[in-house]
Order: C-alpha cells, then structure tokens, then sequence
C-alpha cells in the first residue's frame, strides 16, 4: 500500500509544477539566505577570535555556508526539473536522474537538520572556548609593548564597554592577575615594592579594574581603584554599591550574545529545513505522477502520485534487504578474487 | 517663440506617456526614500536633543519629510495623468488642474533645493546649538539627584564613550566645572575644604575628567585625575601624552557626524530632485503635446510639445502683469463695502433732519 496516495489529473499536476517551481525559487533564496547567516556568523566569530582559544566554533559557519551554497545548486536543479515537468517529452530524459536526485534532496534535509541542531548545542563549547580565551586576554592585558599582543588592552577594553561586563565571571577577575604594564610602575616606590613582595609570583595586584568596567549609569564618578577599601571612599560600601561597575561577567555576556545568534540561526534553519522537505515532497508527487500515467502515450491522461511506494515499514525493510544484499554481493567478489590469486600463485 | 519645442507623433507621445508612467513610480519611491532619509535625520537629532540648545537644525528633517511625502503625493497624480494620456477621450478632464498641479509641484520640487541648502548654512546654528547645550550638559553632570537632569551624566558618558570625545571644545572643559556632586564629596577632610575655598563660587575644581574621557588605545591604564601634575604619576608628561584622553571635543565630534550624515544624504536629495524635475518637466511635454490633440477627430496626428509657449523673458513679463491685475482685483474688491459703511453712517443724519 502507498503512503499518501493522490490522484492526479492533468490540470492538477501542471498546478502542481507551477506551484513547485514557485517554491523551488524561494527554496534558492532561503539557500542565500543560509550562506548569507553563515558569513553573518563567521565575520562575528572573527571579530572576537582573541579571546577564543580555538578555532573549533567556526565547524558551524562553515557548515552553514556550505550548505548554502548547496541548496543554491539543488533548489536550481530540482527547479529545472519542475519546468521541464510541464512538457512530458522534456520529462523524459529527467526520468533516470530522479532516484538519486531525491536521494540527494533527503541526505541533504538531513545535513540542513543537523546544522539547525548544532545551531542551538554550540552553546556549551562556545562558553569553554572563550572562559579560556578571556583568561589569556586579561593575562595579556598589560603587554601593550610585547608585539603580538599589543592591541589586547584595546580589544578588552572595547569589548567591556560594547558588551557592559567586566572581566571574565566578575570584576573580582581582576584583582588576581597584574593588569598595570612594569613599564609604568616606579620599582623605587615603597607601595610597588610592598605589593610585588607580598606576592608569591612577584606579580603587582591590586584590588582595581581598568576604565571600561566603569558604569555610566553610576550617579556618582566612577571608583575604579581600591574597590573592595570602603575607607578610602566617602559615602561607600562596595557591598551594596551596584551601579559602580559592571556586575555581569564578559564570558556570560559573551555566551548570551552569540547564544541569542546562534538560537535566531537555528530557528531560521529549521524553517528552511522545512520548506525543502515540502519541496522535496512535491517533487516526489511529480516524478511518481508523471510515471504512472494511465496511458503514456497520452499526456492529458490520469495518475497516482504517492511519497512512497509501499508503506514505512516495507520501504525499510526493502532498503535494509538492498544493503545486505550488497554486502553479500562484495563478499562473494571478495572470494572470487581470493580464489583467483590462488590460482594464479 | 517657444521653449524647447519638439514635434511628437502620435507613437512618440504613447512611448513618453509610457517612459513617463514609469519614472513617476520611481520618482514615488525616491520621495518615499526622501521621507525616510528625514526621519532617520530627524532621529537621530533627537537622540542627542539633551546637548542641543535650540531645535533650528529641525528645519532640515522637516522640510524633507514634507517634500518626501509631497512627492509621493505628485508623482501617484502624475502616474494617473499618464495613463489617461494614453485615452484621449479622457485626458480633457485634467485641462483645468494640469497648471495648478505644475504650480504646487515645482514649488515643492524647489524646497528640496531649500533643504540641501538649509543642511549647509545651518551648520553655524548647529554648531552653537551644540557650543551651548554641551556647555550645559556637562554644567548639569553631577546633578544626579536633580529631577528632570538624573540621567545628564548618563547621557554626557555615552556620548564620550561613542564619539571617542571629551569636553565641549576639549577635555581641559572639565577642568572648568564641578562635576561630583557635593553628596560624594567628604567636607571635613582638609584637601576638599582647601579646594572649595580656593575657588571664588565655592566649587569643588580639579585637574581630572569623567571615565568616559579614557581612550582605551592607550597603552597604559587610565589616568583621570592629577592630570596636569607629572610627579604624580610615573613616567608621564601631560604635554606629550596623546592617547591616554581623546584629545577631540565633543562638539566637533558631533557636529562632523551631523555633517557627515547631511552630506550623504545630500547627494540623495539632488538625485530626487532631479528625477522630480525630469518628471515635471516630460509631464509638461505630455500635457501640451495632448493639448493639440483635442477636438481632433484623428487623434494620432502629430503635434508639438513645449516647456513655456513663449519665451522666458516674455513669460515672466506675462506672470508680472497678472499678478498686478491680481492684487489690483483685490483692492477693488476691498474698496465697496468701506463705501458702503459710510454710506449708512450718512443715511440717519438724513432722516434727522426733517425731524428738526
């Protein structure tokens, strides 16, 4: 028994061709549109690369562009077949291309679903990478003059503002590592060498954070030094104080951020996955219509159109037979050519 | 003699009526673009109202909007005047609003001009919008338990922060204001209550500047305060030391966006009034081209179109003595009823005296 099984007369399926061929164009836009988030996503991953440890999280741009680019060729193909299905002289020559082309299309949904999922699970590698990254970049904060690393400050210091969040899970981040350069720090000042000896690692601590954790929405000047000291400030507690600097975490604001991109991409994928499987439905409906015409010779004749030909079940069983018998087909030539080295030896 | 005069057939008149209808639909877009562009222009004014002093610059987004929208409104009526043209049994019902309709439209197409003029010769008056609001912007900074000026601070940060700028003219403006509130200052220590005495007014001065002045492209961190002092800091000298602030002030960094923005937009405004030009002046060529042809019974002969049926100089001539019959019409019609009221002030002095 055929799964959805239609009859189809000659009117209804050039209706159905136009219409498919209408779809298949949007089908090539929702490609561009793919590609066109792929590179949306890869220029955003680029503009934050230092502070992301590895390059593992571009896997999901690139596959978005290519599977962008795929749909282009597939959706203008299988649009080529719709208009050649108007005219069943034109058919014809499509007939022996149709099996692997629909092979094509399902493999092709497939990878289109997989990409949608690993839209919405790069979260979780996303918030290692950059916690990784982040805890370099503050590290290299201060070598403004160590080449390589001399636009880190700038990097952070612009992203703490674009984003509104200090350091990499709070402000505190950065009372554990040196953030102010040796190169301004006066080694014959009493307070300098204090703090450097105190320090297991001679590193310069302090309980300060640089100029962009500041918080304009603070009503009063910005207190960036000795945060933690309520003595050295008037009218100060930095426990209850919430506006001075930002509270949220570069990383979280981070994960949010490209979170909230990559959840509107997934989104945005699925629904393409579904516009192609519609439209590779149809296609299936055309090629088994236009195959089962009650008199061939008659175009205007009637059809059944149908997605598979037998149930779920049986196609599955038919297709895992196939695959064995395949299998037993490569052992037997395996034994044949066994036998012939022996022969020949 | 005429202006510009073209002989058209009876396909040339089908073929501009056609050429015409299509670039009226364009001109429509454009004018709608021109509606958009004022909008965003105007948004963006009014983002930054908080540091402008008067609203002249205004005059520039509106007039755009109200040409833009003007345009749309020509060009649909245009578009309709087009297709009629293409039935000559129906073209005779726009005889009568056809010079009017020119009238109102040349008048709007010539404020796009005013507009991308205004945009230029207002730059002075936004400059001392700006000189003033960002004088009392940052006058107002710390005031941030003062209703109506809370988020002042707020707004000077941001605008620091995105315009890469500090001060009015430079960051030494800081230097010339009280900017922390009197609530964050400690009165019973000796170096507050030495600089508030120090000052005339009584305020609290000092060589620092806001967060929001820190130029993250510096190499070292931050300094914000003592900015003039080289032996509080090491390895530092104020004259020399370029990246630590941004050097520009906010009103050149202000006034070169505005700037920037009007000159983009522009050249966007020139194309439109072009094009509205190009529409008015082929819908011109259409109407008098038409004209010939009514009460003709052959309705493709071929006829001749013009932009002014007489010369420019002559035209103008014509216009003048027109407007003077005009205003000669309206003081005659002004005249009678002053006759009249005197006439009825005279009529009871009349019947009085046969009463004496």
């Amino acid at each position: 028994m055929a799964l959805l099984k239609v009859k189809f007369d000659l009117k209804k399926r050039v209706k159905l061709a136009q219409m498919l061929w209408l779809m298949y164009w949007f089908s090539i836009m929702a490609g561009v549109l793919v590609l066109s988030l792929g590179l949306f996503f890869k220029i955003e991953l680029r503009k934050r690369s230092e502070l992301m440890d590895n390059n593992e999280s571009h896997f999901v741009p690139n596959l978005l562009i290519g599977v962008g680019l795929l749909a282009c060729g597939i959706n203008a193909f299988g649009g080529k077949i719709c208009y050649d299905s108007l005219d069943s002289s034109k058919f014809a020559k499509w007939k022996t291309v149709m099996k692997p082309f629909l092979i094509c299309c399902v493999l092709f949904n497939a990878l289109l679903f997989f990409s949608a999922l690993l839209c919405f699970t790069m979260r979780i590698p996303l918030q290692f990478t950059l916690a990784e990254g982040l805890k370099n970049g503050m590290k290299y904060y201060k070598d403004t003059d160590v080449p390589g690393r001399c636009y880190m400050k700038r990097t952070l210091d612009l992203m703490q503002m674009e984003f509104r969040c200090c350091g990499n899970n709070n402000y505190k981040d950065w009372f554990e590592i040196q953030w102010v350069s040796n190169r301004y720090l006066d080694f014959s000042s009493k307070e300098v060498k204090d703090r450097i000896s105190s320090n297991v690692d001679g590193q310069y601590l302090l309980d300060g954070v640089p100029f962009s954790c500041c918080n304009p929405s603070s009503p009063r000047p910005c207190i960036q030094h000795q945060v933690t000291n309520n003595s050295a400030h008037y009218s100060y507690e930095h426990q209850t104080e919430d506006l001075n600097i930002w509270k949220r975490g570069c990383r979280e604001a981070l994960v949010s951020y490209y979170g909230g991109l990559m959840n509107t991409i997934g989104v945005l994928v699925l629904l393409v996955t579904i516009l192609e499987v519609a439209v590779m439905v149809g296609l299936q409906y055309v090629n088994t219509s236009l195959s089962t015409l009650v008199n061939p010779e008659d175009p205007e004749s009637e059809s059944e159109g149908w997605i598979l030909e037998k149930t779920v079940k049986e196609t599955f069983t038919d297709i895992m037979a196939k695959m064995k018998a395949m299998g037993k087909g490569n052992q037997v030539e395996e034994g044949a050519d066994e036998q012939a080295v022996a022969t020949v030896s | 003699m005429s202006v510009l005069k073209l002989k058209f057939s009876f396909q040339r008149r089908v073929r501009l009526a056609q050429g015409l209808w299509l670039l009226s639909w364009m001109a429509m877009v454009s004018g709608a673009i021109t509606v958009a562009m004022g909008v965003f222009l105007k948004t963006e004014l009014f983002r930054r109202a908080e540091v402008m002093h008067n609203n002249d610059i205004h005059i520039v987004p509106n007039l755009l909007m109200a040409v833009g929208l003007a345009s749309v409104g020509i060009n649909i009526c245009a578009g309709k005047v087009c297709q009629d043209s293409l039935d000559a049994s129906r073209f005779p019902r726009w005889k009568n609003l056809l010079t009017p309709f020119f009238c109102v439209s040349i008048f709007f197409t010539s404020l796009l001009l005013v507009a991308m003029i205004l945009s230029y010769a207002l730059q002075p008056s936004l400059e001392e919008s700006l000189k003033v609001g960002l004088k009392n912007g940052i006058r107002f900074y710390k005031d941030t338990d003062t209703p109506g000026r809370c988020f002042q601070k707020e707004t000077i940060d941001r605008l620091q922060v995105e315009f890469q700028c500090c001060g009015n003219t430079n960051y030494r403006d800081w230097f010339e204001v009280q900017w922390i509130n009197n609530r964050y200052l400690d009165f019973t220590s000796k170096e507050v209550k030495d600089r508030v005495k120090s000052n005339v007014d009584g305020r609290y001065l000092l060589d620092g500047v806001p967060f929001s002045c820190c130029n993250p492209a510096s190499p070292r961190p931050c300094i914000q305060y003592q900015l003039l002092d080289n032996a509080a800091h090491y390895n530092y000298e104020y004259q020399s030391e370029e990246l630590n602030l941004y050097s520009r002030g906010c009103r050149q960094a202000l006034v070169n966006y505005y700037m920037g923005l009007m000159n983009t937009i522009g050249p966007g405004v020139m194309s439109v009034f072009l094009i509205q030009m190009t529409v008015l002046f082929s819908l011109r060529f259409l109407q008098t081209s038409m004209q010939a042809v009514e009460g003709q019974e052959n309705v493709e002969i071929e006829t001749e179109g013009y932009i002014l049926e007489k010369g420019v100089k002559e035209t103008v001539k014509e216009l003048q003595e027109k407007i003077m019959i005009f205003f000669q019409q309206v003081q005659v019609d002004v005249a009678p009823p002053e006759t009249e009221a005197a006439a009825e002030e005279a009529a009871p002095e009349k019947e009085a005296t046969p009463a004496s």
